[in-house]
């Protein structure tokens, strides 16, 4: 996973909520099976009209999407944060995030960052105004600043310093090998094996 | 103080706990399908790692099969080559597999239960939103990303951060004609999709205690549309009757110990909820979705909203572009919503009881000129269990297409879609844009609404009759 300290660049405002990954990847992409290549589907029926934010000039190169409630509700694909990270961004902006879309985001080291609907709506704003906005997502300071304004978001410590050394979760886990066959010595006798 | 259901069998599972970090949880039961597995297999080839316990891993193919001509080749070379895939992929790591054609083969969330590999008490996982499904079983059940499947391959455990946890006590009995699909899109309409976030629901109260081990399916399978990490009803009677018997269900002296062990899986009465609602079940009818999202629902007898109705700015507008999506007009009654399609079936009403409510309505009707109907069974051992029962006759006979086993329409990854414009009543769980096929239009709705909605070719519930 691709280490997350701080960030400055653009954004992209996408003033929707429940936005479902469903639409940030459609289930026509979901046929690869390779890791690559889905920076193409990144909202591709969004993006067939013409005036959707992302076919407008002035926020291309953008690396932080700001986007309305529950963005990443629905189903489990990681196709999602991979579309998002391979068209490039690194950092998206919402007021509420889906569970899973969340996880997913900081098993691959794009960043989920919780803002309330105020702060996101204010960004949006600024960002509409000013398309070159330059703003900062500092993961260590857990601040987002633009301009003359600072938000704070929350973060768990584990989550942050994962993100920060960009550490692999299997490598950790198996760390923990000897806790995990001691764990399955103490597993009732009834339970199902598949074969 | 006293533990939540959920807390019970979180607490069971945890493999280590250190201040700081997240909790390892142990996973008992990993289902695998196609679609978010072959770059799970791929990460662990890459660092020459095993799984860890392929007994505990089951693989389907479901999400790009079709469900006609079941013996051809697929014929979409890319949905071909993520079948192929996961085949190489389960032969390699000694996983077992039920393929096309297969009579164990069907949609993950329906196999699992079917074989009893699903028990109470277990922690199960999917690289499926809709592993919450198994919950109904009084299981921890969510679903993960590709990265996770990973993870849970190469050690049968995931780093958790406990959930919080939510009761939706559901009080009274349903009234006649009001179903367990009913029910939840009534739950996700009151509480929202993001309102389950971060926690786990438990369903509770006298309505829930009702229902069939179907109806908890179906109930616990959409809790993800209203934003929970997964649903859990306590495991009883009914759960025990339906898994007893089953291939992988305990046996004998097993049976007893493991019946001790689940009756034990209830909430204390003292314990707390992080967060409670209460639903009056008398109130209920049959309620279905005018919107993109499955919070946009309202009873049958009610009319497509206006979206200046609504005093969130994020509600109206996401209202607004909703009825543009819908080809929809605010103040039209939902009974006058004609429908191109219908489809019965998905994990969320794909099940024997399903098909037998749809039969029961087409039983000596038609399907509406001009509006097709596709039934497709949840798995092949449901559509056995169909045709004994003659229920695929009775389906046929009305005009509606009577298919194999698979997830079907409810996501367009495979021949069966929506057209662009194209308007269904689905049973599926899901009315997102494009869900069914770009541009197709989706109302959610329980399987007697579909039934009595492909005979009258407008959203109907079987007392419209």
């Amino acid at each position: 996973m691709e280490a997350f300290t701080t960030y400055t660049g653009r954004a992209v405002p996408l003033r929707r909520s429940n936005v479902d990954t469903d639409q940030i990847i459609p289930a026509v992409w979901l046929k690869q099976v390779s890791r690559t290549g889905f920076d193409k589907g990144l909202f591709s029926a969004w993006r067939e009209d013409p005036g959707f934010v992302l076919n407008q000039p002035q926020y291309a190169g953008a690396g932080i999407l700001v986007a309305g409630p529950d963005f990443g509700t629905g189903s489990s694909r990681e196709h999602a944060v991979w579309a998002l990270q391979q068209y490039g961004f690194r950092v998206v902006i919402a007021p509420r995030f889906g569970d899973i879309f969340r996880n997913n985001s900081t098993k691959m080291g794009l960043l989920p960052v919780v803002l309330t609907g105020e702060q996101v709506e204010d960004l949006q704003t600024a960002v509409e105004q000013d398309p070159a906005l330059e703003i900062t997502v500092d993961l260590e300071k857990r601040e987002v600043r633009y301009g003359a304004d600072t938000a704070s978001f929350d973060i768990d410590d584990y989550t942050r310093w994962r993100l920060m050394e960009g550490l692999d979760d299997i490598g950790l886990t198996l760390r923990h090998g000897e806790a995990i066959t001691e764990y399955e010595q103490r597993r009732q006798g009834w339970l199902p094996v598949t074969v | 103080m006293g533990r939540t259901l959920a807390e019970k069998v979180y607490d069971a599972h945890v493999v280590r706990r250190a201040e700081g970090e997240p909790d390892l949880l142990y996973i008992d039961l990993h289902l695998v399908h196609e679609v978010t597995s072959p770059q799970a297999f791929d990460g662990l080839r890459m660092a020459g790692r095993q799984v860890r316990r392929p007994d505990l891993t089951i693989a389907t193919e479901d999400h790009n099969v079709p469900t006609t001509d079941l013996l051809k080749p697929i014929a979409d070379p890319v949905s071909r080559t993520q079948v192929e895939t996961l085949r190489k992929n389960c032969s390699d790591f000694g996983i077992r597999l039920h393929p096309m054609g297969d009579d164990g083969q069907g949609i993950v969330h329906v196999i699992g239960p079917q074989l009893g590999l699903t028990q109470p008490g277990m922690t199960v996982v999917c690289g499926d939103s809709h592993t919450s499904t198994h919950g109904a079983f009084g299981a921890l059940a969510f679903g993960i990303g590709t990265s996770e499947v990973e993870h849970v391959l190469a050690t049968q455990t995931l780093p958790q951060i406990k959930p919080k946890t939510m009761a939706v006590t559901v009080d009274g009995a349903l009234p006649e004609g009001v179903t367990a699909k009913d029910l939840i899109l009534a739950i996700i309409a009151r509480i929202g999709t993001g309102g389950g976030q971060g926690h786990i629901v438990e369903y509770r109260g006298e309505a829930v205690r009702a229902l069939s081990m179907e109806g908890r399916m179906t109930v616990c399978n959409m809790s993800i549309e209203a934003g929970a990490r997964a649903g859990m009803i306590a495991p009883d009677e009914t759960t025990f009757a339906y898994l007893k018997g089953r291939p992988h269900a305990p046996q004998g002296e097993d049976w007893d110990r493991a019946v001790e062990y689940w009756t034990s899986l209830r909430t204390d009465d003292d314990a707390v909820f992080d967060k409670e609602v209460v639903i009056d079940a008398a109130e209920l009818t049959p309620f279905v979705t005018w919107g993109t999202n499955p919070g946009q629902g309202l009873p049958l007898g009610e009319s497509v909203p206006d979206p200046a109705s609504y005093t969130d700015p994020a509600a109206r507008q996401a209202a607004e572009r909703a009825l543009e999506y819908m080809g929809l007009t605010a103040g039209t009654p939902l009974r006058e919503i004609a429908v191109d399609t219908v489809f019965v079936g998905s994990c969320t009403n794909g099940r024997i009881e399903d098909l037998r409510a749809v039969a029961g309505v087409l039983q000596g009707r038609k399907v509406a000129d001009g509006v097709r109907m596709l039934v497709v069974p949840g798995s092949m051992k449901v559509k056995q269990q169909a045709e004994e029962e003659g229920l695929d006759e009775v389906i046929s006979a009305a005009g509606a297409e009577w298919r194999e086993a698979g997830c079907s329409m409810c996501l367009a990854m495979n021949p069966d879609k929506l057209t662009p414009g194209e308007r269904s009543a689905s049973t599926s769980n899901r009315n997102f844009e494009g869900r069914q096929g770009p541009g197709g239009r989706t109302h959610l709705v329980s399987p007697a609404v579909a039934a009595a909605t492909a005979v009258t070719g407008r959203l109907a519930a079987p007392a419209d009759l």
